[in-house]
């Protein structure tokens, strides 16, 4: 029989071979994950199910002749959770508009939303605007691409393989005790204000969230699943595609979106500190003319891409975790 | 809610097919304990094969030294085809074990290539004609395991591997179970053995009963009751009594005791 590393787990010899029985753990651990889950008796003495494993809710009916869903509170109307996610933000936009407005608020600490949006439109209207979001993206896509490409390579191959494991590992968890920003100076020094700096800064802090959660995903699969794969005659090859590879997904995207997150992070950072254009740069140009709307407007446009990139991985796990009871829409099959 | 089954369309051979087994002296080891010691038997072409014991016995271990995931300490456990292409077996265990970010249908399919037809008819055999594109999460225990099964034939083992396949299902569900199994079972000539603690569940589907205690066979029954309504017969009735003496004082079930 060929060497398989994926499956050392399972092929020594084990102490009791009854010990064959427990819940698979990858399924586990997606649903530990979601956080969702309430059961047990609560305080006032009612009873409160949470989500099953088949993903349908879990419904009985209270004492007081409600339906018992997976939450705790009770359960709210179509409208209500359609529309109930933006009550806080608005709040916020009509406090921060009114105190402007009166004068509560100065406009050099915080000027209004509108003049924000001024701010936005006028830049827009000579084209700056759209030059430096495109360069922060490009060099988010550049950066990211790099760094998850990378991150995912590395951790399927540390995963899967104890040759590389022993190679790679231990420098790969030395390396990430370096907080990458701390390389700012160093980048500057070799690359200056170019683009590498910015790209590599951001692909070094994606990098590790994929390569951790890859590995902890591939590790995590359910040694019985391989077992199972073993015993169908699947090569190597398909026990990688067909059971290692989809049973590491929840966690490999779990890693992706949290690293998006510091994507964004590193680039503000290193646009802020070194850089001709990108929305990090309009925010330290503006700083240097005491423009605090441009500045506020940076901060939101960071925001906002930081919003649209987590609905984009919710997307991507939705599809392709589809097969999950935790990531799936209500009503799906 | 035992399923409704259409017949399989296949021919019943009447001189039954299947692997032959044979164990040499087979023995395994875990660190300084024996859990098979020096084990001999014979298994005919086409039978049906029960293995009871006490937790620990070895009974697992013997099916997978048989399925291939494991090697044995000592001696040799060999199987013969009917035909040139050496034996296929295929296991099924306690657990369905199914991929859930597949489809049944896709589950069945798992390790062949195209034959999405063949797929459709045997869940169609199984009574899930109609769950075919549901995820393993949205299936109940006993469906899952009729997956699995399906999944297992799919391949025309001539060894059919059964690892406690029904010990986590429902009483009722298990009997359901039991039916498809001696249903598919009559219908393709293939050899099986099922390891299982429900000594009603082993002399309801098998023609030989055998015990397990320390590593090695205690009692070995031959069941020539007629199949289909065994379930009352006196004599299974007597046999299961012994069979209970034996796994609850294992002493009596030394070699020769029976």
């Amino acid at each position: 029989m060929p060497e398989q590393p994926l499956l050392t787990k399972d092929r020594e010899p084990r102490s009791d071979p009854t010990a064959e029985a427990g819940p698979p753990r990858a399924r586990a651990i997606g649903r530990l994950s979601i956080g969702r889950l309430a059961s047990g008796r609560l305080a006032n003495g009612r009873l409160a199910t949470g989500r099953l494993a088949n993903g349908r809710l879990a419904t009985g009916r209270l004492a007081n002749g409600r339906l018992a869903t997976g939450w705790i509170g009770r359960a709210l109307p179509r409208t209500g959770r359609a529309l109930g996610p933006w009550v806080v933000p608005l709040l916020v936009l009509t406090v921060w508009q009114t105190t402007a407005k009166t004068g509560a608020l100065p406009p050099r600490i915080l000027p209004a939303p509108e003049a924000v949006l001024r701010a936005g439109t006028d830049l827009a209207a000579t084209g700056e605007l759209q030059h430096h979001i495109l360069t922060s993206l490009r060099r988010i896509a550049q950066g990211f691409a790099l760094g998850a490409a990378t991150g995912l390579l590395l951790g399927f191959g540390v995963g899967m393989s104890k040759a590389a494991e022993i190679l790679l590992d231990r420098s790969l968890q030395m390396v990430r005790t370096i907080p990458h920003l701390a390389l700012v100076p160093l980048m500057i020094a070799w690359f200056g204000i170019g683009e590498e700096p910015k790209v590599l800064l951001v692909a070094l802090g994606t990098f590790f969230p994929v390569y951790l959660n890859t590995v902890t995903g591939i590790r995590g699969v359910d040694p019985k699943l391989l077992q199972l794969g073993r015993s169908y005659g699947l090569g190597r090859w398909r026990l990688v595609r067909d059971i290692a590879i989809p049973g590491a997904m929840p966690t490999v995207l779990a890693g992706i979106r949290y690293s998006l997150g510091v994507a964004w992070m590193t680039l503000v950072v290193a646009e802020t500190i070194s850089a001709s254009d990108g929305i990090g740069y309009l925010a330290q140009d503006a700083r240097q003319l005491l423009r605090t709307d441009q500045i506020v407007l940076a901060i939101l446009l960071y925001a906002l891409a930081g919003l649209f990139a987590d609905l984009l991985t919710r997307l991507i796990e939705r599809k392709v975790l589809r097969w999950h009871p935790n990531y799936r829409r209500p009503g799906s099959r | 809610m035992a399923p409704q089954l259409p017949p399989s369309g296949v021919p019943v051979t009447p001189d039954r097919a299947g692997a032959r087994l044979s164990l040499e002296g087979v023995g395994r080891r875990y660190g300084d304990r024996w859990v098979l010691k020096d084990l001999d038997l014979e298994v005919e072409p086409g039978s049906f094969v029960s293995f009871l014991g006490p937790s620990g016995a070895g009974k697992s271990t013997l099916l997978r030294i048989v399925a291939g995931l494991e090697q044995p300490s000592s001696g040799t456990a060999r199987l013969h085809g009917s035909g040139p292409r050496p034996p296929m077996a295929r296991m099924m265990f306690q657990e369905d074990r199914l991929l859930p970010w597949r489809s049944a249908e896709d589950n069945v399919l798992l390790g062949v290539r195209g034959r999405r037809e063949e797929a459709r008819a045997l869940l169609d055999a199984v009574g899930l004609a109609d769950r075919g594109d549901a995820w393993p999460s949205a299936l109940s225990g006993g469906q899952r395991q009729r997956v699995a099964l399906a999944r297992a034939l799919l391949h025309h083992p001539e060894l059919l591997l059964l690892d406690e396949p029904f010990g986590a299902l429902d009483a009722i569900t298990r009997i359901a179970m039991q039916r498809l199994l001696e249903r598919m079972w009559l219908d393709q000539p293939r050899t099986v053995l099922l390891v299982t603690h429900d000594v009603e569940e082993a002399l309801v589907l098998s023609d030989r009963v055998l015990v397990l205690a320390d590593g090695s066979v205690g009692r070995d029954l031959s069941i020539d009751l007629p199949r289909g309504d065994r379930r009352g017969h006196p004599r299974l009735v007597s046999w299961k009594e012994e069979l209970l003496r034996d796994l609850v004082e294992p002493a009596s079930a030394a070699p020769g005791a029976a």
